[in-house]
């Protein structure tokens, strides 16, 4: 099983750790609720260095992402973000990433470099996929194992940063990040994404200062209640707010039209693999939507349980179910056939014996006031 | 209890038992097994009383491995049930279990602390697993089958 540089620190904080995408990590601390309620209203720290970076660099940098990815990466200017897709060549998702358009600060005349930060589960496949489309003037470097990521996310993430640094924090708009120092450690990427809907930052840094950051930052954040995060939280905190998870609610076998992911499927850019699928079902509709549901009962949704609708026939499946922390009731999200997709519509969760009412409610489920 | 959640999903936390297959050895210093109860590979414990009487709970490492519980169903108040047969569910925020009959017997009362049509707070067996949070009160019809459950010490070697 493959370490984080944090995981004797995880392990000396009395993490509850296992198994996840072949690495070894923490999935809580205090426990999922009260990780999901110091992200939703102080701060959290979530060590999500499993997470991969491939570096982009060359003169067809982009004429590469723009082929393998779903989204228009031509958009991006320096020190900006874009979420995306790798489609595979049947209209499926190899994995959903991010893509940074780095600085040219190393590149020669003409020479771009980006940055894709894709699943830990999906490194290798998604690392032979790309380079197998690579028949452009541009070279791929895999920084996973040399690179840590911290994620601190909520209403006070910038608070707790900010006296570890002297970029602006507050100045750097979401989905934009720079190059700064943070508690001492140089060349740390400070980005304004997350997968919590709670906003704050995201941090890659060299593998080896990892643990001087996480140190400086638990002790920066002590007095404004941050709290070690594990995956479970991350897991409550992202489906409240909607957001697929690869392997739960997207897969090679759906389609990112189907996912409600059309926003990043972009047609109106150069050729790219499966773009005639995705323009067919943008044009002729798909069969199936990812939906989100709420239950009117306590039973909580499973990934995997059978979709029916009212007279009992099966009309889907669950890929995602959590009972909502904050909330206080059961979320889930799931394929059904149309038109069961439309909001409102009830339908019912197949849980062994019983079936759960549930209404399908358009994500995320939690909305800022 | 099995823990049955998220069967098919590999990749995040609950391959079938997989809340209870953790990487490292629990390290909970205050994790209780006391040795007046019996236990099962389930993680239920059973405490006999007078007269084929006996409270039924899960144990503290099963309470911990889950999380906080959030919601637990007992629809079986006045039958009788053998052993090994599903009794209930316990939800917690990510993980669904059946609970199992350590022991045949019939099933005389749902913990009203627990029961949602009454105290409705399942979170008393995480407070207290072997006290305030038992979950069913059963009357056993083959108090032979104790013999065959764990003893504390047993139960310790199976999950420390």
């Amino acid at each position: 099983m493959k370490e984080t540089p944090l995981t004797a620190t995880h392990i000396a904080l009395g993490a509850r750790m296992a198994g996840f995408a072949g690495y070894n990590m923490p999935i809580s601390y205090a426990g999922i609720n009260p990780e999901h309620q110091a992200v939703r209203e102080k701060a959290g720290m979530f060590d999500v260095s499993h997470m991969g970076e491939f570096i982009v660099r060359g003169k067809e940098a982009l004429d590469l992402i723009q082929y393998v990815t779903t989204n228009d990466a031509s958009k991006l200017e320096i020190g900006q973000a874009q979420y995306s897709c790798l489609p595979n060549n049947d209209g499926g998702i190899i994995d959903d990433l991010l893509i940074y358009r780095l600085a040219e600060d190393n590149c020669s005349e003409g020479e771009r470099a980006y940055m894709l930060v894709v699943n830990a589960a999906n490194i290798e496949k998604d690392w032979e996929w790309i380079n197998q489309h690579n028949q452009f003037d541009t070279k791929l470097i895999n920084i996973s194992d040399q690179t840590g990521l911290l994620a601190v996310q909520g209403p006070l993430a910038a608070k707790v940063l900010q006296p570890l640094t002297k970029t602006d924090l507050d100045a750097l708009a979401y989905y934009t990040f720079t190059k700064g120092t943070l508690a001492g450690v140089e060349n740390v990427l400070i980005s304004a994404t997350g997968y919590t809907g709670s906003g704050g930052f995201e941090l890659y840094a060299d593998a080896e200062k990892t643990p001087q950051l996480w140190q400086a930052i638990m002790e920066s954040g002590k007095e404004l209640g941050l709290q070690p995060a594990g995956l479970g939280a991350r897991d409550t905190l992202r489906l409240e707010m909607g957001m697929c998870l690869y392997g739960n609610d997207i897969d090679d076998n759906t389609s990112p039209l189907e996912a409600g992911l059309s926003w990043i499927t972009k047609m109106n850019k150069p050729n790219f693999l499966s773009k005639d699928i995705f323009a067919k079902q943008k044009e002729e509709g798909v069969s199936r939507r990812l939906v989100g549901f709420t239950l009117n009962e306590r039973r909580v949704p499973r990934h995997g349980y059978t979709i029916e609708n009212e007279s009992g026939q099966s009309i889907g499946t669950v890929t995602s179910g959590t009972q909502s922390p904050t909330l206080g009731y059961p979320i889930g999200l799931g394929y059904v056939e149309k038109p069961f997709h439309k909001q409102g519509t009830n339908i019912f969760i197949v849980a062994g014996k019983k079936r759960l009412a549930a209404t399908v409610s358009r994500p995320p489920f939690l909305r800022k006031d | 209890m099995i823990i049955e959640a998220d069967k098919q999903n590999q990749l995040f936390l609950a391959t079938p038992i997989g809340l209870l297959k953790f990487c490292n050895k629990p390290n909970y210093p205050n994790m209780e097994f006391p040795a007046q109860l019996k236990y099962t590979e389930e993680h239920e414990w059973i405490r006999l009383e007078d007269n084929n009487i006996a409270f039924v709970g899960i144990t503290d490492f099963a309470q911990s491995e889950l999380d906080e519980l959030v919601y637990i169903e007992v629809e079986t108040v006045g039958e009788t049930l053998g052993q090994n047969d599903v009794f209930g569910t316990v939800e917690a925020v990510k993980t669904t279990s059946d609970l199992f009959m350590p022991v045949s017997g019939k099933i005389l009362e749902f913990n009203p602390k627990l029961d949602e049509n009454e105290g409705d707070d399942p979170t008393t067996v995480n407070q207290d697993p072997y006290g305030d949070g038992w979950i069913v009160k059963i009357e056993l019809t083959k108090p032979e089958e104790v013999s065959e459950l764990m003893d504390a010490d047993a139960y310790r070697a199976l999950v420390g």
